[in-house]
C-alpha cells in the first residue's frame, strides 16, 4: 500500500500552509505532464502531491491595468485561444503553443514548464524577454520576481520551502512593439529544443528599436538573458549589420553541453542563427502596431 | 492510507470508484472500471493511446491521476459510437482502412472526434498537427488523415 496522499486546497493560504507543514516531502501539481512522468519512473519519491487547480484564480487570464494576468495553472491551450493575449504577446503564446502535443498543451502549464526547471523549457525564454514577472506565495506573504529569478539550474530553483508561483504578470505594451519566440527542433512537433530564442522590441515612429530583449534557452543550465545581444540591437533599424553583431554577442553567451540533441558547436551556431531571426520577427510585428 | 473516493462523469454516466493517489486516469479507466479501449503505450504522454476527452479538452489519461477526475466529465473510446451506430470518424477508419495494429486506434479516433467537435472544416495540414500526439508505429497516417477528412465531410454534410 503506497503512502503517497493527495490534497486539492481550496485557497492559496491552503496550500502555503501545507506546503511549508510537508518537510519538503510534497511536490505542486498543476498540469502533471512532467510531474506524473517522473512519480512512475521512480525520479521522484513525494509523501505528498498538492493539486493546485482547484484554487480559485489559479486558472485563467485577465486583463489588468493594460496587462495580462495569467494563473499559474492555466493550461497552455487557454493561452493559445485568448485573442487578446495573443495580439499583445504572440511570441509568448506562440513559445506556449509548441509545449508538447494537443493533449499536453490541455494541461501543460506556464508554471509547471517554469519550476520543472528545464533548460529546454520553451516557454520561459518568451516570458523572460516579455518581463514576465511571477508572483510567488510563501509563509511570509507574497513577493513579486522577475521570470528570470526563478530558476538556476537543471531541475532547481529559487522557491523556499512553502512558497508557490500563484500567477505570471505581463507588463502592459508600448505603441510599436513586438515579440518572437523561435525553437529549432529537427522536425515541426513533439519534441524538445536544441535551442531557443525569445526577443522582445519596442521601436521608435522611425523604426529605431528603443528597447530590446534577447533571452536564449537550452544553451546553457538555465535560459539565459543576453543583454549584450539586446545593447546590439537598441538604436538600430534591422540592418544586415546590426543582426551581425546580435548574432555574435548570442554566440557568446552561450555555455551548451554534448548531447544527443547538438554538439556544443551546433548549438552555438544555432543560437545566432534563431536570435537573428527571431529578431526579426519581433521587428516586423513592432512595426505593424 | 485509506483510498480516494471519486465521483465523475463517464460517457455521459455518473461513475464512482476508489483509488489511490498514484493510480492514473488510465490506470482506472482499464483496471477498475473495465474501460480497456484506452490503451497504455509509453506512460509518459507522447503516444497519444490513451487519450480521453476531459471537460472537453484531449488529455493523456496517463499523464492525470484519477483523483483529479472528481466532478470532472470523460468522455472515452466506450463513449463514440452511439449503440450500433458508429461515430462518423470511426465508420471512416474502417472504410479507410485507417489502422494495421490496432493499438493506437482509440487514441486516434478520441483525438480525431475532439478536432471535429471543435472545428468541423480543418485543412489537411491542421488534421495532421492536430494527431501529432498520436503516434501510429504501423505508417497509417496517410490512410489516418484521409479518414479523418472524410469524416469530417460527412459531419458537414457533404
Amino acid at each position: 500500500m503506497s503512502t503517497l496522499s493527495y490534497t486539492a486546497p481550496s485557497t492559496i493560504d491552503e496550500a502555503v500552509r501545507v506546503l511549508a507543514d510537508s518537510n519538503g516531502g510534497a511536490k505542486i501539481l498543476s498540469g502533471g505532464t512532467d510531474l506524473l512522468v517522473q512519480l512512475r519512473s521512480g525520479r521522484i519519491k513525494p509523501a505528498m502531491i498538492v493539486d493546485v487547480k482547484r484554487i480559485p484564480g489559479l486558472i485563467g487570464i485577465r486583463e489588468e491595468n493594460g496587462g495580462f494576468v495569467i494563473g499559474a495553472a492555466t493550461p497552455c491551450v487557454l493561452l493559445t485561444e485568448h485573442q487578446a493575449l495573443r495580439a499583445a504577446w504572440p511570441g509568448v503564446v506562440e513559445a506556449a503553443g509548441l509545449i508538447g502535443s494537443v493533449q499536453v498543451k490541455g494541461r501543460a502549464t506556464l508554471a509547471g514548464n517554469l519550476c520543472n526547471a528545464s533548460p529546454a523549457a520553451d516557454s520561459v525564454p518568451a516570458l523572460i524577454a516579455a518581463r514576465a514577472t511571477c508572483v510567488v506565495a510563501g509563509p511570509r506573504g507574497r513577493r513579486e520576481v522577475p521570470a528570470e529569478a526563478i530558476t538556476t539550474g537543471p531541475g532547481q530553483t529559487s522557491l523556499a520551502r512553502g512558497e508557490l508561483v500563484v500567477e505570471f504578470r505581463l507588463p502592459r505594451r508600448p505603441p510599436r512593439s513586438g515579440d518572437a519566440y523561435l525553437r529549432f527542433i529537427p522536425r515541426t512537433e513533439m519534441d524538445i529544443a536544441v535551442v531557443g530564442a525569445g526577443v522582445s522590441v519596442t521601436l521608435d515612429a522611425g523604426g529605431i528599436c528603443m528597447d530590446a530583449r534577447v533571452v536564449l534557452g537550452a544553451v546553457a543550465p538555465t535560459a539565459v538573458l543576453v543583454p549584450e545581444a539586446a545593447a546590439a540591437l537598441v538604436g538600430h533599424r534591422l540592418e544586415a549589420e546590426t543582426l551581425q553583431r546580435l548574432d555574435a554577442a548570442a554566440r557568446r553567451a552561450c555555455k551548451p553541453i554534448t548531447d544527443k540533441r547538438g554538439t556544443i558547436e551546433y548549438r552555438t551556431q544555432v543560437a545566432g542563427v534563431l536570435a537573428r531571426r527571431a529578431a526579426a520577427i519581433a521587428f516586423a510585428r513592432a512595426g505593424e502596431r | 492510507m485509506s483510498k480516494h473516493h471519486v465521483s465523475t462523469t463517464i460517457n455521459g454516466e455518473p461513475a464512482e470508484f476508489l483509488c489511490e493517489t498514484q493510480q492514473t486516469l488510465l490506470d482506472v479507466l482499464r483496471d477498475e472500471l473495465q474501460l480497456t479501449g484506452s490503451k497504455e503505450g509509453c506512460s509518459s504522454g507522447d503516444c497519444g493511446a490513451c487519450s480521453v476527452i476531459l471537460d472537453g479538452r484531449l488529455v493523456c489519461s496517463c499523464l492525470m491521476l484519477a483523483v483529479e477526475a472528481e466532478g470532472r466529465k470523460i468522455e472515452t473510446i466506450e463513449g463514440l459510437a452511439q449503440g450500433d451506430t458508429l461515430h462518423p470518424v470511426q465508420k471512416h477508419f474502417l472504410e479507410a482502412a485507417a489502422l494495421q495494429c490496432g493499438f493506437c486506434t482509440p487514441g486516434l479516433l478520441v483525438a480525431a472526434k475532439a478536432l471535429l467537435d471543435r472545428n468541423p472544416n480543418p485543412t489537411e495540414t491542421e488534421a495532421r498537427y492536430w494527431l501529432a500526439g498520436n503516434l501510429c508505429r504501423c505508417t497509417g497516417y496517410d490512410k489516418v488523415i484521409r479518414a479523418v477528412m472524410g469524416a469530417a465531410a460527412e459531419i458537414r454534410g457533404e
